[in-house]
């Protein structure tokens, strides 16, 4: 029994491992959304902020306030250096803020959250909507 | 230095829990405050100070308490006892790298594993040495294993790999693609989990038999029946922390369908046994007894709560808001917490050779205020879930600002909740530290038995 269940997670594994998230519209990581992503987690930004609802409870989730027609890039932007009083004083560079928001583009890019297009089936399950 | 490297794990990890406690009080403050402590130690250090604090106290005192059964309780002579030390001694070492690094502020900033990350290496190899311990000490000495040790053996291989699958964003083909990189993180993260219950979870069934005296409670073929539900769990169950992620639908469905079946069978083991318990097994017990009670209750309650949210359509509102924290906190201080402290307890006992060796008014007093604080945080998480829950469902609000204004009632209610939390687990664990604390030093070492 333990062998029949080790052989299918190994399967499991390494089609999750290597299948490609292909529905999703957004192309691989730039160089530049890379550093964003560092800056991102060595400042350990998911402390108080969410993507696609899993991070901290203190700040706002972050999926798509790129394309977010109220907020936007430069939105984001004016934000990075201690926008709210709860936020750390950062000091980051104008470069390493475009890091940061090229990095949230391509977040952005992957997916919608919340998913408030998903569809509701009678067994409980939701088809989300991709981008 | 001779030592007991076992009650060394578990003291340290009653301190763990203590800290983790204080720590989680100051970081519920700055919900109301957003400035508080922010010039001392920002938000964005202070709470993984605490996650990984609690994770530590989990951690370190279901090791102490798999070193102490083998060596103490079941008499088994360590293959290796140096490799023991030498793996206590690297978790200190990593312990103190870890505060450093998120004092310092030099993070790896995934959630959970916020630490610098190469600081994962030494741990890898803390569990690679026990492993190497558990079953040279074990495989060939000891036939017809109980299920327990087969719990504690498979966990701990689990542990190791989930581990180190949790750091799989080094490969480019999972880095370059966020949504992959996700999945795999969170699948880690749930499978890392269910590794630390196969750890818990075999500790109450150990407990079980030993205060039942009856080995054929870890070796029925319901118990087993168990492992086997609880670990295709763990292998195939996480990705209802993901659902709402853009990745393969057919990675949600398997996910659907196994997690529907958790839990369930582990309520009814501890049912059935609480059940053929005679009440001189219970007078005998009593502090082990109450805390695997109370954790039957808390595994009721999240039976609910994990159900619930296993289903796609309620997962849809709970995901992202406090409901998921209750659920965490419902599992790591509900079930594993109050297992732990059983074990703890039945650990006091076997060390002084008396059953009421913790008996005393503040323990008990501790004991009721941290059930009703746990019971109240839990309850106001969950309402904060769904408050945030129906705020996001409606399209008009989109400032954050103006949820978390409305929140505040239930924040001081939950941070008030908190605060008799940490009041509650210090009236237990102070006198646990203070009754084990003394052995840790002893000359009679583990291996001498």
């Amino acid at each position: 029994m333990l062998g029949v269940l080790v052989c299918l997670v190994t399967i499991y594994n390494i089609v999750l491992y290597t299948q490609d998230t292909d529905r999703s519209s957004a192309p691989l990581m730039s160089e530049s959304a890379m550093k964003g992503e560092h800056l991102w987690q060595s400042n350990n930004c998911t402390a108080c902020h969410q993507l696609y609802g899993l991070g901290g409870y203190l700040g706002p989730d972050l999926t798509n306030i790129i394309s977010n027609p109220t907020k936007g890039r430069e939105y984001a932007k004016a934000f990075f250096n201690s926008g709210v009083k709860s936020m750390p004083e950062f000091n980051f560079s104008e470069e390493q803020k475009e890091s940061i928001v090229a990095f949230l583009e391509h977040v952005d890019r992957t997916g919608i959250y919340p998913n408030t297009n998903a569809e509701f089936g009678y067994s409980g399950w939701v088809a989300i909507e991709y981008k | 230095m001779r030592n007991n490297y076992s009650l060394i794990f578990i003291t340290l990890g009653l301190c763990a829990l203590i800290f983790g406690a204080f720590i989680g009080v100051l970081i519920s403050l700055v919900y109301i405050n957003p400035e508080f402590f922010k010039d001392v130690l920002p938000f964005n250090q202070l709470r993984p100070m605490h996650t990984t604090s609690v994770v530590s106290w989990i951690i370190l005192t279901a090791t102490g308490g798999l070193y102490f059964y083998l060596t103490r309780v079941d008499k088994i002579k360590l293959a290796f006892p140096n490799l023991a030390r030498a793996h206590l001694g690297l978790f200190i070492i990593t312990g103190i790298g870890i505060y450093f690094s998120l004092f310092s502020g030099n993070m790896g900033g995934r959630e959970y594993l916020e630490y610098f990350p190469l600081l994962t290496v030494p741990i890898l190899i803390g569990w690679i040495l026990f492993g190497i311990n558990y079953f040279s000490s074990l495989v060939g000495k000891v036939k017809d294993w109980p299920v327990y040790y087969w719990m504690w053996g498979v966990g701990l291989i689990f542990m190791v790999y989930h581990l180190s699958e949790a750091h799989f964003w080094i490969f480019t083909d999972i880095r370059n693609d966020y949504i992959k990189d996700l999945s795999v993180q969170w699948k880690s993260y749930g499978s890392f989990v269910g590794s630390w219950n196969l750890l818990v979870y075999g500790t109450a069934i150990y407990l079980m038999s030993k205060i039942k005296k009856d080995s054929n409670v870890g070796r029925g073929k319901k118990a087993f029946f168990f492992f086997f539900l609880g670990l295709t769990n763990l292998m195939f169950g996480w990705a209802h922390h993901t659902y709402i992620i853009p990745a393969q639908p057919w990675i949600r469905y398997v996910a659907y369908v196994i997690s529907m079946t958790e839990w369930i069978i582990f309520a009814n083991i501890i049912y059935s046994w609480a059940k053929s318990l005679s009440s001189k097994e219970k007078k005998e017990n009593a502090l082990p007894y109450k805390f695997l009670m109370v954790s039957e209750i808390w595994v009721f309650l999240n039976i609910v709560l994990a159900l619930l949210m296993s289903i796609p359509t309620i997962n849809y509102y709970t995901h992202g808001t406090h409901i998921t924290v209750a659920h965490s906190m419902g599992t790591t201080i509900g079930i594993n917490t109050a297992i732990l402290l059983a074990s703890v307890s039945f650990i006091i006992s076997n060390l002084y050779g008396k059953v009421d060796v913790l008996k005393s008014k503040i323990l008990r007093i501790g004991f009721i205020v941290f059930n009703i604080s746990l019971l109240g945080f839990w309850l106001f998480l969950v309402i904060g879930g769904i408050y945030k829950a129906i705020w996001m469902s409606n399209p008009e609000n989109v400032v954050f600002g103006d949820l978390h204004e409305s929140s505040n009632s239930i924040f001081i209610t939950f941070i008030f909740f908190g605060i008799t939390l940490f009041i509650g687990l210090f009236m237990i664990v102070v006198p646990m530290i203070s009754k084990i604390y003394p052995y840790c030093f002893m000359p009679k070492d583990e291996d001498e038995d």
